[in-house]
């Protein structure tokens, strides 16, 4: 009821009702603190943690999970390298998080449950936070078995699964045949994502910009890229066999 | 009151009684006026405005929050109590953790078998090592609800943007510290899921051995920072130690220094988000 009235209270301002902490808040934070507790107790009594054989490094399982908040990350060395999958993203990911405040100059939506008002957030947000590490956490949990191979849930995890390994580089599938030829294209293909997409942004924003800021549309843009490319290289390997965008003598992409 | 014969229950009256709610209120007065809880108790809790502010601003605990508080700052559907209940969930890890440090020794030739002793033997043990873990695991997914929560009502606009850093950083060192008490137990899931995570730090840019341009730092897999991380080139005894003193001290101590600052900020910043 109060959530239908919540953007009318605008020119009330500061001085809405105020309500005295105890018994109101405390009682509230009392009830919800019985409820988890008993919870997290009845969970304890029926659930027993696991606890494996002893650790033995001479004897790897097959497959070898990382802690399943870890999954998604896990999920993209499917995809990337480890230098990329396990620090450069997370790093990214943190370094993102920590600057979503100081890119997100929308005044509006604050306080307040919205989706009307702060449209291309909250899809950015949802997308990265339910589809790229949700999703890709109950995919690496339920349906990744021996050699990290796909299995759904009624198959039989085969730890002799073949897979042929037909994935192919893209300057590969284009007809680029020279090492140096291939580290060109690549680099090409890729530098060309980012400048273009960033062109394309700063265009379509012309007007924001003087308000914005060139800094923050650029970080902004940039992060978004890195975020759309992870989802393109996904589906450039699912959807055509592509190994590696761009290979240099130092680091594949 | 012994003078009077036993009153013959009326069934209409009690109903009425029920239905108005009035029967808590007498029940409330039989106890209150008992011989047992008049001796115990000196003097009764006046429901005053004063009486209200002083529960908060004289207790230690309490006073964490401030007295007044907005109406909507109290719907569950705005806050989800989510930031609360990942407190309450760090507070039981804190008190079990302890708990199970008194039998537990970080040491490769022990830790397994500590486990053990700790399932089969302690009393209690069992519960005390499911309620730890389940609390763990909880936390992580209550951290992830409660961010969620705060982009959507857009809570990290100012003035709560470094609110909002801190709060990626306390998510950070969550997982960090989930992640370190994976590896306690000391069986095959703890050995091979830590192995799993800390390769990746082979791979780290100029600090790892097998990461790009390593070799102009001269990186090697004795010498990189996932050798610094575990204390050796496999996750072996050292990394035991290791992870153990992070796990029961450094990340515990961190974490609690954030949320100190969390909840400073929460007030600072004017009490939680609300449309203004
Ligand atoms: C150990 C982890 C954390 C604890 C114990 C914690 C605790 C809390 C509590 C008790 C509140 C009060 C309101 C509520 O319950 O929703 C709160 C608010 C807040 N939290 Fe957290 N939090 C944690 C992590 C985070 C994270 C990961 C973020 C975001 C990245 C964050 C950002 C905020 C912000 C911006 C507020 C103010 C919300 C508002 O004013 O509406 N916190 N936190």
């Amino acid at each position: 009821m109060a959530q239908a009235a919540a953007p009318k209270k605008k020119a009330e301002g500061l001085g809405g009702e105020k309500l005295h902490v105890w018994p109101y808040l405390v009682r509230l934070e009392f009830l919800c603190a019985i409820l988890t507790i008993v919870a997290l107790t009845v969970w304890s009594i029926v659930i027993d943690a696991p606890l494996e054989e002893a650790a033995n490094p001479t004897k790897t399982p097959n497959p070898s999970k990382a802690p399943w908040y870890f999954l998604g990350l896990q999920d993209i060395l499917v995809y990337f390298d480890p230098w990329f999958a396990g620090v450069v993203a997370p790093v990214l990911i943190i370094v993102g998080l920590m600057l979503i405040p100081y890119l997100d100059v929308n005044p509006k939506g604050n306080g307040y449950y919205t989706y009307h008002e702060r449209k291309t957030a909250i899809w950015v947000y949802s997308f990265g936070f339910l589809v790229l590490w949700i999703a890709l956490i109950i995919m690496g949990v339920f349906l990744r078995g021996p050699g990290w191979n796909l299995f759904m849930p009624w198959q039989y995890w085969d730890p002799h699964k073949v897979v042929a390994l037909v994935n192919v580089d893209l300057p590969y599938a284009f007809g680029v045949r020279t090492y140096n030829g291939a580290m060109l294209f690549g680099g090409a293909v890729i530098l060309g994502y980012f400048a273009v997409g960033t062109g394309i942004y700063f265009f379509m924003e012309r007007k924001a910009l003087k308000s914005v800021g060139f800094l923050r549309m650029f970080l902004k843009i940039e992060l978004f890229l890195i975020m759309m490319g992870i989802v393109i290289k996904i589906v450039l390997r699912l959807g055509f066999n592509i190994k590696y965008v761009w290979v240099t003598p130092w680091f594949n992409i | 009151m012994a003078s009077n014969s036993p009153k013959i229950p009326n069934i209409a009256e009690l109903m009425d009684k029920i239905k108005s709610g009035k029967i808590f209120s007498d029940i409330a007065k039989e106890i209150t006026e008992s011989q047992i809880w008049t001796s115990s108790f000196r003097h009764g809790y006046a429901d005053t405005p004063r009486n209200r502010v002083l529960q908060i601003a004289s207790n230690v605990w309490l006073h964490l929050h401030p007295v007044k508080i907005q109406r909507h700052a109290l719907r569950i559907k705005f806050t989800w109590c989510m930031g609360g209940i990942t407190f309450l969930l760090f507070l039981s890890t804190v008190v079990t953790g302890v708990i199970l440090m008194f039998y537990y020794r970080p040491v490769g030739e022990y830790a397994y078998y500590d486990m053990k002793y700790l399932q089969y033997d302690v009393p209690f043990g069992m519960l005390m090592r499911n309620m730890h873990r389940w609390a763990a695991h909880a936390m992580v997914i209550t951290v992830w609800l409660h961010m969620f929560r705060v982009f959507l009502t857009g809570s990290y606009k100012p003035p709560r943007e470094f609110n909002w850093v801190i709060g990626v950083l306390l998510v950070t060192f969550t997982l960090l510290l989930s992640f370190t008490g994976y590896l306690l137990p000391w069986d095959q899931l703890a050995m091979w899921a830590v192995t799993v995570g800390t390769n990746m730090a082979r791979a780290t840019p100029f600090l790892g051995n097998e990461g790009p341009f390593a070799e102009f730092v001269g990186a090697t897999p004795r010498y990189d920072v996932r050798a610094l991380l575990i204390g050796g080139s496999v996750v072996g005894p050292p990394a035991l130690l290791r992870f153990y003193v992070l796990h029961c001290i450094f990340i515990p101590l961190v974490a609690g220094a954030l949320m100190i600052v969390h909840f400073w900020r929460i007030r600072k910043d004017g009490g939680i988000s609300g449309p203004l």
